[in-house]
C-alpha cells in the first residue's frame, strides 16, 4: 500500500499572511476609486446632456460635504495607484535599451511618475483656466 | 570561549503522512553561533535532537536550489537565510507554501516537473546543422536576451510566493514560464510557436495578475514576473497576428 499523503493546505485568507500580499490587496482596491470616479464623471456627461439645470443640479450635489471628502479620499487612493502602477511596471515590460545599456528599473519607475505628475499638473492648470 | 551559549528557538511544521491527520507545530531549543545558518539549525535538530525531522538540502551555498523553506512566513533559501538575524525572536520554519507537504519540510514538487518537461526546456534548433559547420555564434547583445533567464536553479520559491498558483496549481507559474522565455528569446531556437500554444492555454500566462512578489523573493534575480508579463504582450500579439498573417499566430 502506498503511505504516501501529501497535504495540501488551505489556502482562506492567504492574502492576510505577508505584509507583501496584503499591500498587493490594498493596491489592487484602490483600482475601485479609479472606477468610481469614472463612474462620477459619466454621471455628470449624463446630466450635462440632459440640460442646463440637470448640470447645475449635478454641481451643486458636488458640493456637498461628503461629496468632498469622497473625493479627498479618491485623490490619496489613486495617487496611491498611481505609485504602485508606476512601481510595477519595470517588471511588466520588455527590456528598454537606451545606448546599449538597459534601462534600469527606478528609471522607468520615475519616469512613468513624472509623466503622471505632469499630466495631473497640465489637467489642473487648463481646468484652472477654464473655471477662471 | 567565553561567551554564553546562545540558544535560539526554531519553531518547525511538522507533518507526518502515515501518523498525522494534518502537520502540527514543534519547538526545538537550538544553540547556535552567529555563523549558523537556519539550514544549519535545522540540521542540527535532525543530528542531536530529533531524527526524524525530514528535509532536502545539498550544496549550502545558494546554488542548488533544494534547501527551499518558508521561513518566517517568507520564501527563502534556508542555507543563506541566518539564525542571528532572528534572535532572540524564535524563528518559524515551515515547507513551501502552496505545494503539497510529502513530510515535515520535503514538498511535493511532481507538479512542477511535469511543467518543467512541458516548456521544452532545451533549444529546439532553428535551423538544421553539421558538425562541419562549427558552432552557434552568439552576439554579447543575443545573450543578454536571456541570460537572467538561463539562472534559474529550480528552488520553487516564487510558486510559494504566488497566490495565484496556490489558488490554481494548473498554472504553469513562474519559474517554468521563464525557463520558456529563456528559451523562446535564444536567438539559435526555433521552438517558440511550439511554446507559445502552453503560453496561451488555460494554464499560461494570464493567470497571472501581477502581484510581483515571484520576483522579490528570486535568490538568483530571474525576474520571473517579467518573463511571465512579457509573454502576455505576446501572447496577445500572438492572438491578433492571426487575423493579419494566413497561418500564422495562436491555435
Amino acid at each position: 500500500m502506498n503511505k504516501r499523503r501529501p497535504y495540501v493546505r488551505p489556502m482562506d485568507g492567504w492574502w492576510r499572511k505577508n505584509p507583501f500580499f496584503v499591500e498587493y490587496m490594498v493596491h489592487e482596491g484602490t483600482a475601485l476609486f479609479v472606477a468610481a470616479y469614472a463612474a462620477i464623471l459619466l454621471t455628470g456627461l449624463v446630466r450635462l446632456s440632459q440640460g442646463e439645470a440637470a448640470w447645475n443640479a449635478w454641481l451643486s450635489a458636488l458640493k456637498n460635504p461628503w461629496y468632498v471628502g469622497f473625493h479627498l479620499l479618491a485623490l490619496a487612493a489613486i495617487a496611491y495607484h498611481t505609485y504602485t502602477w508606476f512601481k510595477i511596471m519595470p517588471r511588466t515590460m520588455p527590456p528598454v535599451v537606451v545606448g546599449g545599456q538597459r534601462l534600469p528599473a527606478w528609471a522607468i519607475t520615475g519616469s512613468g511618475l513624472a509623466v503622471a505628475a505632469a499630466a495631473s499638473a497640465a489637467l489642473l492648470g487648463l481646468v484652472w483656466g477654464l473655471v477662471r | 570561549m567565553s561567551e554564553k551559549q546562545k540558544i535560539i528557538e526554531i519553531e518547525v511544521l511538522r507533518y507526518h503522512p502515515e501518523k498525522d491527520k494534518e502537520p502540527h507545530k514543534q519547538v526545538f531549543e537550538v544553540p547556535f553561533t552567529d555563523d549558523m545558518s537556519v539550514l544549519q539549525g535545522v540540521q542540527y535538530i535532525k543530528d542531536y535532537l530529533d531524527g526524524s525531522l525530514s528535509f532536502r538540502w545539498s550544496c549550502r551555498m545558494a546554488i542548488c536550489g533544494s534547501c527551499g523553506m518558508m521561513i518566517n512566513g517568507e520564501p527563502s533559501l534556508s542555507c543563506q537565510t541566518f539564525l542571528r538575524d532572528y534572535y532572540p525572536a524564535r524563528v518559524r520554519v515551515e515547507a513551501l507554501s502552496h505545494f503539497p507537504i510529502e513530510r515535515d519540510l520535503v514538498i511535493n514538487m511532481e507538479g512542477f516537473i511535469e511543467k518543467l518537461e512541458s516548456i521544452q526546456p532545451y533549444i529546439i534548433p532553428r535551423e538544421t546543422r553539421t558538425l562541419a559547420q562549427g558552432e552557434y555564434l552568439q552576439t554579447p547583445e543575443q545573450l543578454d536576451a536571456y541570460e537572467q533567464f538561463s539562472s534559474c536553479i529550480n528552488c520553487l520559491l516564487c510558486y510559494a510566493a504566488c497566490p495565484q498558483f496556490g489558488l490554481n496549481s494548473n498554472f504553469i507559474g513562474p519559474a517554468a514560464t521563464a525557463l520558456l522565455h529563456r528559451y523562446n528569446v535564444d536567438s539559435r531556437d526555433g521552438g517558440k510557436s511550439q511554446r507559445m500554444e502552453l503560453i496561451n492555454s488555460e494554464e499560461g500566462v494570464f493567470n497571472c495578475t501581477a502581484v510581483g512578489y515571484c520576483s522579490e523573493v528570486c535568490p538568483k534575480h530571474v525576474d520571473p514576473a517579467n518573463a511571465v508579463n512579457q509573454n502576455k504582450t505576446n501572447s496577445a500579439a500572438d492572438y491578433f497576428l492571426r487575423f493579419l498573417t494566413p497561418k500564422g499566430g495562436a491555435k
